[in-house]
C-alpha cells in the first residue's frame, strides 16, 4: 500500500478541496464524508492479498492519476451525444442524468413521474424539511464503508447525487431511468444514489451506464436501496462502460417485511468491473431475484461478489447469474448466500453457469451457500462449459453454418437471464448488444 | 437419388456399419427395420454427417455426387434431413426463430430472397397445420421442455419448413400416442411426393399402416439382413428377429452381406 499512498493523497487534496467548497457549516453528512475519507485513508485500495480481491487486481486503477470530477466540469454541450446513449424509451421523461458522477438537473426530465414522486438531487434533498431525516435515516446505512476502501471513497465524495423516493402506496408506472454517462477521460467518477421505497410502494428503476469515447477514467457508484413492507422494486442495472474503463460498484438493499426485489444487472463493458451486490433480507418474508449476465471479450475482466443475506425466517432468494466469455477475457463470480440461524424456512436457490467460447479465456466460480437454520430448502450449483458438440451438430442439421450454430446457442445461453426482462426496450436492446456482440445477424 | 455402397463407419475404431448397400430413388418410401444396437441410428447419423463417426470403408452418393465430402450443414442445405430419434433441446432460441434462420440458410443456398420475420410467420402458420402443431410451441424454445411425443411432432414440423428431398425419419414413432401417430404419419404423406424420397426407421408394424413403404429392409448386427416388400415388416412382426439372427443370409436378398 506504500506506493499507492501518493495517489491516495490525490484524491485527499480533491476531497479538502470539496470540504472547502461547501463552505464552514458542518452537518452530519461533513462528518459522515470525513469519517469515510479517514477510513479510505487506512483501508486504501484493496490487494489481491485480501481474499475478496484475490482474483481482481486493481493496482491500476491505484497507480493511475484520476482526477475526481468537480460539479463543473463538462457543463454543456452534451445534448446531441446523449441521446444517442443507452436511451430508454419508456423512461424519456422519467430520467435522471449524471454526467461524470454528477447529477445534472438541466439533463433530467421528470415529466412522467407524479408529483408525489421525488427524484432529486441528494444536497436538494438534504435541504428540504419533508426529506432531510429520510436521506439521514437511510445514507449509507446499506453500504458499508468500513470494509470496501471503493465504498468508503464513494462515501467521502458524496456530492450530487440522487435521491430517488417513492412514497408509501404509490404505483409508478414509467420506469425511472439513471443514466450514468461518463464524458471526461482521467476522472474518477463517484455517482451515489439513495432510492428509498415505501410501503406497499412499486417501481421500477434502470441504472444505466454508457460513456461518450472509449476513454479511460474510473467509475465507482454506490447505490443503496431500501424497500419498506410491502414494496416492490424491479431493478435493472445495464454497465456498458467504456472498454477502457474501470468500474467498481457496490449496490446494497434491504428488503422490509414481505417486499420483492427483482434485480438484473448486465455486464458488457469496461476494461475492468467489480460489482458488489448485498441484499440484506432484515425482514420476514421477503423475496428476491438477483440475477445477472456478464458479456466479456479481450482481455476484459468482470468480478461479481454477491452477498445474499437471510437474516429473518420465511424469505426466498433466487439467483441466476450467467457468463460468455470469448478472447481472454477473464470473469469471478463469488456469490455467497447466508441462513442466519434464525431464518427458518428460508428458500434460495442460487446457480452460476459460464459459457467459454475460447481456449484462453478463463472465469472463477464460487458459490458458498453458509447455512445455520435447520429448516431450510437450499440449493446452490456453477457451472463452466463450453459450446454443447450434441446441440451444435442439432443446428447444423438443419442447414445452419457451425459459425451460426455456434453464435445462436451463445445467445440462446444468454436469454435465460435476458428473457425475464420485462421492459421491452432494455430487453430488445440487449437482445440486438448480445447479437452484436457475438458478430451475428440473426435478428430475433 | 441416394446410393449407399458397401458403407463401413464406426466409432473410435469399433465397426458399426460392415457393409451397408442402398439405392433409394425419388418418389420411394424405404423403412428400416431390425433388433436394438443393430445400427440404424448409427447409419442416419452418418448420413447426416455426425463428427463423432468415421466412414472407413464405401461410397454414399447422392444426387450423383459424393455426400460424404459435405459438412453436415451442407448436407442440409441441399436436402438432407434427419429427424432424430432423440431431438435435441435449444434452450433459448425460439422454435419460430431457428426455423426461419434454417429455412432462410435453405433459401440463400438456393439463391432466393429471405424472408422476414413477418413473411415467415405466415408460412409457419401453413406449415404448422401439416403437424397440427399448436401456435404456442412456436414461441417456445426449440424442445426446450416439451414431452416426448412434442419432440417428435417439433421434428416433422421442421421437416415440413424445410421440405427436404430426402428425409431419415429416425423411430419418430416412438413416443406418439394414438391419435399424434396418425396425425404426424398423415403430415409426413402430405410432405412426401413423386420428387421427394423417404427412410423411415422404426421398430413397428403399426406405423407402416399410416406410410406404406415400398421397401422394407432388415439391419441386424451393421447388415443388412434382409429386404422385401411392404409384407416384410408383417412377416417381422409374427416372427421376431431371431428367425433373420440363425440365418442372416437365408433369403438372399441381403445385398450388404459379403
Ligand atoms: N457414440 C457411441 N459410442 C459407443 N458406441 C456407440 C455409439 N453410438 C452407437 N454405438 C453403438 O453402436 C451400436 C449401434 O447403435 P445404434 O444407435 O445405431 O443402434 P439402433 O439400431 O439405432 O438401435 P435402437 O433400435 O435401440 O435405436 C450399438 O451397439 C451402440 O451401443
Ligand atoms: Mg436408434
Amino acid at each position: 500500500m506504500v506506493i499507492e499512498l501518493q495517489k491516495e493523497n490525490l484524491y485527499q487534496e480533491a476531497f479538502q478541496a470539496l470540504q472547502k467548497s461547501r463552505g464552514v457549516e458542518s452537518s452530519w453528512l461533513d462528518r459522515l464524508r470525513e469519517n469515510a475519507m479517514e477510513r479510505f485513508a487506512e483501508l486504501g485500495f484493496p490487494s489481491v492479498k485480501e481474499e475478496e480481491w484475490k482474483y481482481t487486481n486493481v493496482a491500476a486503477i491505484a497507480r493511475t492519476n484520476f482526477q475526481p470530477a468537480s460539479p463543473s466540469a463538462g457543463a454543456t454541450q452534451l445534448d446531441a451525444e446523449l441521446k444517442q446513449l443507452g436511451s430508454v424509451p419508456e423512461a424519456r421523461s422519467s430520467q435522471l442524468v449524471f454526467v461524470d458522477g454528477i447529477l445534472r438537473n438541466d439533463l433530467s426530465s421528470l415529466g412522467a413521474l407524479s408529483q408525489q414522486v421525488v427524484a432529486i438531487d441528494l444536497d436538494q434533498a438534504l435541504a428540504d424539511e419533508r426529506y432531510s431525516e429520510i436521506v439521514r435515516a437511510h445514507l449509507a446505512r446499506q453500504a458499508d464503508y468500513v470494509v470496501n476502501g471503493f465504498t468508503a471513497l464513494n462515501t467521502a465524495f458524496i456530492n450530487r447525487g440522487a435521491f430517488v423516493y417513492i412514497p408509501k402506496g404509490v404505483l409508478v408506472a414509467a420506469p425511472i431511468h439513471l443514466m450514468f454517462i461518463a464524458q471526461s477521460e482521467n476522472t474518477a467518477n463517484f455517482p451515489r444514489v439513495l432510492i428509498v421505497a415505501e410501503e406497499n410502494s412499486s417501481a421500477t428503476i434502470v441504472e444505466n451506464y454508457v460513456s461518450v469515447e472509449e476513454a479511460r477514467y474510473l467509475t465507482s457508484p454506490v447505490v443503496e436501496v431500501v424497500l419498506a413492507e410491502g414494496a416492490r422494486l424491479e431493478h435493472y442495472k445495464v454497465q456498458r462502460e467504456s472498454v477502457e474503463a474501470f468500474h467498481v460498484a457496490t449496490t446494497a438493499v434491504g428488503l422490509g417485511r414481505n417486499s420483492s426485489y427483482d434485480t438484473t444487472t448486465i455486464t458488457f463493458g469496461a476494461k475492468l468491473s467489480r460489482h458488489d451486490i448485498v441484499v440484506n433480507m432484515d425482514h420476514e418474508g421477503a423475496e428476491c431475484w438477483v440475477d445477472g449476465l456478464y458479456l466479456v471479450t479481450g482481455d476484459q475482466h468482470a468480478d461479481t461478489h454477491s452477498v445474499i443475506d437471510h437474516r429473518q425466517p420465511n424469505c426466498t432468494s433466487h439467483q441466476l447469474y450467467k457468463g460468455i466469455l470469448d478472447g481472454k477475457s477473464r470473469a469471478v463470480f463469488n456469490g455467497k448466500v447466508f441462513v442466519r440461524h434464525n431464518a427458518q424456512k428460508t428458500d434460495a436457490m442460487q446457480t452460476n453457469k459460464n459459457l467459454l467460447l475460447s481456449n484462453e479465456a478463463r472465469v472463477d466460480t464460487k458459490p458458498q451457500l453458509e447455512i445455520l437454520a435447520d429448516d431450510v430448502k437450499c440449493a446452490h450449483g456453477a457451472a463452466v462449459g463450453q459450446i454443447d458438440e450434441e446441440e451444435l451438430f442439432y443446428l447444423e442439421t438443419r442447414g445452419l453454418h457451425p459459425d451460426l450454430g455456434r453464435n445462436l446457442l451463445t445467445y440462446g445461453f444468454a436469454e435465460e437471464v435476458i428473457a425475464k426482462i420485462k421492459l421491452d426496450s432494455i430487453r430488445n436492446e440487449l437482445d440486438e448488444a448480445v447479437l452484436h456482440r457475438l458478430n451475428a445477424k440473426l435478428e430475433v | 437419388m441416394l446410393e449407399i455402397k458397401d458403407l463401413h463407419a464406426g466409432i473410435d475404431g469399433n465397426e458399426i456399419l460392415k457393409g451397408i448397400n442402398l439405392t433409394v430413388n425419388k418418389g420411394e418410401i424405404h423403412a428400416i427395420m431390425g433388433p436394438n444396437g443393430s445400427g440404424k441410428s448409427t447409419l442416419a447419423k452418418v448420413l447426416a454427417g455426425h463428427p463423432a463417426y468415421q466412414v472407413t470403408k464405401g461410397e454414399v452418393l447422392y444426387e450423383g455426387k459424393d455426400l460424404l465430402a459435405l459438412a453436415p450443414d451442407e448436407r442440409a442445405r441441399s436436402g438432407i434431413f434427419m429427424a432424430f430419434q432423440y431431438p435435441i433441446e435449444v434452450p433459448g432460441v425460439s422454435n419460430a426463430q431457428f426455423l426461419r434462420l434454417a429455412y432462410n440458410e435453405k433459401r440463400k443456398h438456393l439463391g432466393e430472397e429471405e424472408l422476414d420475420p413477418l413473411e415467415f410467420k405466415d408460412l409457419l402458420k401453413e406449415r404448422a397445420k401439416v403437424v397440427e402443431m399448436d401456435a404456442s410451441f412456436m414461441t417456445r424454445s426449440v424442445n426446450d421442455g416439451f414431452s416426448g411425443g412434442e419432440k417428435k411432432r417439433n421434428e416433422i414440423l421442421q421437416m415440413a419448413v424445410l421440405e427436404p428431398k430426402l428425409a431419415v425419419l429416425d423411430e419418430t414413432d416412438s413416443g406418439l400416442d394414438i391419435d399424434a401417430l396418425r396425425i404426424v404419419a398423415g403430415g409426413v404423406n402430405q410432405l412426401h411426393n413423386a420428387n421427394n424420397a423417404v427412410i423411415l426407421v422404426t421398430h413397428y408394424q403399426r406405423l407402416l399402416d399410416y406410410i406404406v413403404p415400398q421397401f422394407v429392409h432388415v439391419l441386424a448386427n451393421g447388415r443388412i439382413a434382409k429386404e422385401g416388400g411392404k409384407e416384410l415388416a408383417l412377416e417381422l412382426e409374427q416372427k421376431g428377429y431371431d428367425w433373420l439372427k440363425a440365418a442372416p443370409d437365408s433369403n438372399g436378398a441381403g445385398a450388404g452381406v459379403n
